[in-house]
Order: structure tokens, then C-alpha cells, then sequence
């Protein structure tokens, strides 16, 4: 299955804004994407709660995975999102 | 008693129905309209017998409550929108929709399905830091919501407003008084909370004329004509043409006296008591700007913090205090240094569990944890100050000690700012005072805490709320200590808690010695009309008649007696 690994860039880590960016982008992408704290169990990337309730600091690494047509695309779509500060100043 | 007056037995003294304390000394007449209660659900709810039907209802509960919180954000501004915009993800979360069905499936009732999922995301939130426990507020929120979608009852909150409004609640949560429609509402009632919560800050700050702890609040029919009077702390139901009109010509005397006075706080004999704001945000300080103050006399900065992951850099806060300086032009603005804890944690420089937060590990205690905070907060002042035009003063919130004085005063200088002061929150310092004035610059007076912690009650316990009382003897009595102090060594000591709002006690407060009152900015023209209506001579008789009086209220009548009745009048 492809998957990728990421640092998150956002200085708040993976809440409230940020985390709300990467759902919707993830719904869009209409495929199953999970997400794991690099080494951690991986869980739904569409259900925002279960994103915030792993508690991914600035910096933290993730692991992204998905399975389906354009699988590839969409994942390297989604380490750019999540490798941008949406919150720079 | 809570009883509904009926027309015929109206007479022309209308008998207080229920009673409660005042927040304020505004009046209101308006309809009542009561904060739904969030519905719960039942607590031995059956089965779904058709769980298919059960998914669909559950699943159209969501969309509803989801589609409904995107069209608020739609409508709302850019930092309500996101939080909006992110509540309504929560609603409809492929995996708490997922959960809620399975335990649907297992033989759970509807809406007993939706509490447990949630409550179980809840805890999955707490356990990942306490910068998500707004975000788990948030997520009950939307529980509350589906669950009333769920049992067919409305939703919690408010309808929309057609007329002038009283709201009356069991208690307000702090959203719910940020969502309040100015437009209509002009009173504001509830059976719980106290003289310093969150709801009676709120209504303070928005000069809504406010009664909390009133008995039976609840009982009131829906839609009744009720006149409020923060002053004497009474509702009356359907008030008589007499007591209407009175109660509409005193808010109207209140509200002409914006415009009546203005400039500089000046006792009639023409001594000067500055009149100062209170502000947190950066935008507080540009609405306040526009007042007629003098200046700052607290600038809460923990509110750039309290949101914050990590802690904010030093251009980050030098950006944020620049903004408020300017905004002030040449005034003063006293910053207050991050004054965080136990209760109000941050999340990154955790605290440990107290079991006596008031009591533990805040305010400048932080300072022995986390020293590089205080450094990084008084560098960032210092640029901001050079760079602006505006006279800053820093003071240290919760000091105790000389010692403690002596060391913060040098922190503050080593950074080059000139004025260094102190809060007087704790007793010990008030009782310290004399020598604490040799150390410091100046010192201001939090008088809810110092009440809090002089008569030994808790801020929020709304039960004592008579003790949180600022006019208790035992109170003045600490604050005349400080004031005396001041004179003895010819330093600043005001006050900046709620008690330089209500204009009677601040005459008894410049009796004291106090020479600068702050308050939320709505509060000023009442105060600096109060003043402009007494000499020193009579403030100081105040005082003293407050001082000797056995109880709170005993000197407050006393103070009656002696103020100018125009003023009486116009309170």
C-alpha cells in the first residue's frame, strides 16, 4: 500500500485549523486515507476527531497511507499540506 | 416568592417577585426568554426496534446539525468561522457516525448511542493536551444538538430576538454570552453563578444590566414583562406604569451620562483620580483606545498565551504589544506579566494537578518553573515600548513577599524598563504594604482576588457569593492598608478589579488613598460623574463610614447617606 512519511510543519501541530484543512483535503481526495503517528496505530484521516485525538505536536512525524486509484498523487498531495505552516505570520 | 402577579392583583406598588445580586447598578424592562436546556437523553432510553430506521434518524441528525453550523460560519467573521468550521467537521465525522451506529446495532437507544460516542472522543481529546479542551466543549456542543435533533425537541440557545429581551438561564456558559443578540437583549438573569463569573464579567463588559443568583429565575413564565434592577438586586413581573417608568428613566439617565461628562477623572475639588481600561486582546485595546481613559490600568496579557501551543516568541509578542501601545498613543498602559496556573494552564509549560489551584503555583510563581517566560515577556515589552510613544508601566501579578517584589523590580530593570510595580492581590501584601511601596514603583489592587482570598472563598463559589462581596469592612480594611501606604511614600496605588466600576464604592476607594481607578471601559462616564460630584473631604467620610459599618451592605447604605442624591440618581 502506498504511504508516505511527513514532519508536520504547523506550529500548533495537527488541531483546530490545521487539522481541519487536512480532513477536508482528505475527504476531497474521495480514497481511504489513514494516518499514524510515525511507529503508532493508524486511524481514519477523514474523521477530524480521531486526527486530533492523536495529539501530533509541531514536528512530529507521520505516516500517511492509502490504497486506490491515484493513491500516489493524492498522498504526495497531502505531505505538501501538511509540510506547510498555515499559521506563519 | 416566585409568584406571577396576576393583572388584578396589580397594584400600584409593584412588590419585588424574586431576588438576587446585582452586577452593576442597571435597569431593564423586557420580555423574558429563557436559555433552552440542553436536552438529555433518557436515562433508561430503549433499543431502537427498527435500527435501521435509528441509523437513518442518527445520520440525518448530523447532517442537519452540520449543515446548519457550516451556514453559521459562512455568516460569521474570519476566527469565529474557523472554530465553526471545524465544529461542524465534528458533526459530521465519519468515524463518530461509525461508532454511534455500532452501539446503535449492540442494542444502545438513539440518542444514549450518540452521548456515549461522544463522551468517548472526549476523553480521547483530554488525554492529548489541555489545548484541545475548548475543542471538547465544542464537541458536546454538537452532541447537545443532535441529541435534541435525535428526541424531536429544540435545540439549545436562544430563538432569534424581535423585541427588547430579558434572558434569563440556569447559568450561561461563556459561548453562550459571546452569541448574545445586542441588538435586543438588555438584561440578563440566572439562577447560579456569582458576582465574578464568567457571565457577570461578560454582562459587565458589555454594560447589560445584569442579576445573578436569583432563586427561582427558572419559574419565570416565558414571554413575561419583568423589570430588573441590578441596584437593589430585584426582579418584578409584570411592573406597574410607575415602576416602568422609573426603572426606563434611570437607563436613560445612565445612558446620557456618557456624553455628560468627560476627560480626566477629577474629584469635585478638583484632586485627579485617573480613569483607566481594562483589556485583554489586541482588539479590546483598539476599542478601548476610542474611549475617553486616560489610559490602561491592566492589560491582562495571559490572553495572547492562554490559546497558544507553544509559547509565544518574542516578535510575536513584541508585534502583539506594539499594536496596544499604539492604539494609546502618549497614555499610560500598565501591562500586567503573564498571570497563568493551575486554573488557567498553558499548554506549554505544564503544570502539575493542585488540589487548591487559587492557592498553588500561579502568577509570578511561575517564574520559579518556567524563568525564561518572564525574560522573554519583559524583552518583548521593552522593544514594543521603545519603539511606541505610549508610558509603560509592568507590574507582577500575585506577589507575596518583599522579597519577591525586590527580585521582579530588578528583572524589570535589567530589561530598561523605568516603572516597575505589583499587583495587591494576596492579603500578605496588602497587610505589607508599607514596606513593599519602599521596593516598588507603584502597586494596583485586584480586588476580586484579594476579596477571594481575604475572606476565603472561592470565585466561583456563587453559594458565598455575599462573602465575594468587595464592600466587606475586612476587605477595605486591607485595602486601606495599601492606599496608606502609597501616600506614606507619595507612590501610585490604584485599584483595577471590578469593585472601581460600581461609582459608590469608588468614592469610598479614593477615600482610601486610591489614586487611579480601571475598569472595563463601559463603566467610566458613571464614575468620573460620581467623582465629579464629591470632594475629597466626603470621600474620606465615606470611607471611614464604610470601614465602621458591621456588614457589606450596612456600608453601603452608610455611603448612601452621604453621596450627593444626584448622583444616587443617576446610578
Amino acid at each position: 500500500m502506498p504511504s508516505r512519511n511527513v514532519k508536520v510543519a504547523s506550529r500548533v501541530g495537527l488541531h483546530a485549523r490545521p487539522a481541519s484543512l487536512f480532513v477536508q483535503a482528505v475527504t476531497a481526495t474521495g480514497l481511504p486515507v489513514t494516518i499514524a503517528k510515525t511507529g503508532g496505530d493508524p486511524v481514519d484521516a477523514r474523521s477530524i476527531l480521531m486526527v486530533m485525538g492523536l495529539g501530533v505536536a509541531s514536528e512530529d512525524e507521520v505516516t500517511l497511507s492509502a490504497e486506490g486509484d491515484g493513491a500516489d498523487d493524492a498522498l504526495d498531495q497531502l505531505v505538501g499540506l501538511l509540510a506547510i505552516d498555515h499559521d506563519a505570520p | 416568592m416566585a409568584t406571577t402577579t396576576s393583572k388584578a392583583a396589580k397594584s400600584s406598588t409593584a412588590t419585588p417577585t424574586l431576588t438576587g445580586i446585582g452586577v452593576g447598578r442597571g435597569s431593564a424592562v423586557g420580555s423574558v426568554v429563557k436559555l433552552a436546556a440542553a436536552a438529555k437523553a433518557p436515562v433508561d432510553e430503549p433499543a431502537a426496534a427498527d435500527t435501521a430506521a435509528a441509523d437513518a434518524l442518527v445520520r440525518s441528525s448530523f447532517q442537519y446539525v452540520a449543515t446548519n453550523l457550516r451556514v453559521r460560519a459562512a455568516a460569521a467573521q474570519a476566527a469565529t468561522a474557523a472554530v465553526l468550521e471545524a465544529t461542524s467537521l465534528m458533526a459530521q465525522d465519519p468515524g463518530l457516525i461509525a461508532d454511534v451506529e455500532r452501539r446503535i446495532k449492540a442494542g444502545t437507544g438513539p440518542a444514549t448511542a450518540v452521548d456515549q460516542a461522544v463522551e468517548g472522543f472526549c476523553k480521547i481529546l483530554e488525554a492529548s493536551g489541555p489545548y484541545l479542551a475548548e475543542r471538547v466543549t465544542d464537541l458536546r456542543d454538537v452532541r447537545d444538538r443532535i441529541v435534541a435533533h435525535v428526541l424531536g425537541v429544540p435545540e439549545p440557545g436562544l430563538p432569534e430576538l424581535r423585541k427588547p429581551t430579558i434572558v434569563v438561564a440556569t447559568d450561561l456558559a461563556p459561548a453562550d454570552t459571546a452569541s448574545l443578540d445586542l441588538e435586543h437583549v438588555v438584561g440578563i438573569v440566572t439562577e447560579l453563578g456569582g458576582p465574578t463569573s464568567h457571565t457577570a464579567i461578560i454582562a459587565a463588559q458589555l454594560d447589560l444590566p445584569c442579576l445573578v443568583r436569583v432563586d427561582g429565575a427558572m419559574t419565570l413564565a416565558e414571554d413575561a414583562t419583568i423589570a430588573i434592577d441590578a441596584a437593589h438586586g430585584t426582579v418584578v413581573v409584570d411592573p406597574d406604569d410607575t415602576l416602568r417608568e422609573a426603572i426606563l428613566s434611570r437607563a436613560k439617565a445612565r445612558a446620557a451620562l456618557k456624553t455628560a461628562t468627560g476627560g480626566a477623572g477629577r474629584t469635585k475639588g478638583g484632586q485627579s483620580v485617573q480613569l483607566l481600561a481594562n483589556i485583554g486582546a489586541v482588539e479590546d485595546a483598539e476599542r478601548a483606545a476610542k474611549e475617553d481613559v486616560e489610559g490602561v490600568g491592566l492589560f491582562r496579557t495571559e490572553v495572547l498565551f492562554l490559546d497558544a501551543a507553544t509559547a509565544p516568541t518574542v516578535a510575536d509578542q513584541v508585534t502583539a504589544y506594539t499594536k496596544v501601545f499604539k492604539a494609546f498613543g502618549d497614555r499610560k498602559v500598565v501591562v500586567r506579566t503573564l498571570d497563568a496556573g493551575a486554573d488557567k494552564p498553558l499548554a506549554f509549560a505544564p503544570s502539575e494537578e493542585e488540589e487548591n489551584p487559587a492557592l498553588g503555583v500561579r502568577g509570578l510563581r511561575m517564574d520559579r518553573r518556567f524563568p525564561q517566560l518572564l525574560d522573554d515577556q519583559l524583552e518583548a515589552i521593552a522593544q514594543a515600548a521603545k519603539a511606541t510613544t505610549a508610558k509603560v508601566w509592568v507590574m507582577a501579578p500575585m506577589v507575596s513577599t518583599v522579597h519577591e517584589a525586590r527580585a521582579f523590580v530588578q528583572r524589570v530593570r535589567s530589561h530598561g524598563l523605568p516603572v516597575a510595580g505589583m499587583m495587591v492581590e494576596v492579603p500578605a501584601a496588602a497587610l505589607r504594604a508599607r514596606h513593599m511601596m519602599d521596593i516598588v514603583d507603584f502597586a494596583s489592587i485586584g480586588t476580586n482576588d484579594l476579596t477571594q482570598y481575604a475572606m476565603a472563598t472561592d470565585r466561583m463559589a456563587g453559594e458565598l457569593a455575599e462573602l465575594l462581596d468587595p464592600w466587606q469592612p475586612a476587605v477595605l480594611d486591607l485595602i486601606a492598608a495599601a492606599g496608606a501606604a502609597g501616600k506614606a511614600v507619595g507612590k501610585p496605588v490604584g485599584v483595577c478589579g471590578e469593585a472601581a466600576r460600581d461609582p459608590l464604592l469608588a468614592l469610598v476607594l479614593v477615600g482610601l488613598g486610591i489614586t487611579s481607578l480601571s475598569m472595563a471601559p463601559a463603566g467610566v462616564p458613571a464614575v468620573r460623574f460620581a467623582l465629579s460630584r464629591t470632594d475629597i473631604e466626603t470621600c474620606e467620610a465615606m470611607a471611614a463610614a464604610a470601614r465602621n459599618a458591621e456588614d457589606a451592605a450596612a456600608g453601603r447604605a452608610a455611603v448612601e447617606k452621604l453621596v450627593d442624591p444626584e448622583v444616587l440618581l443617576a446610578l
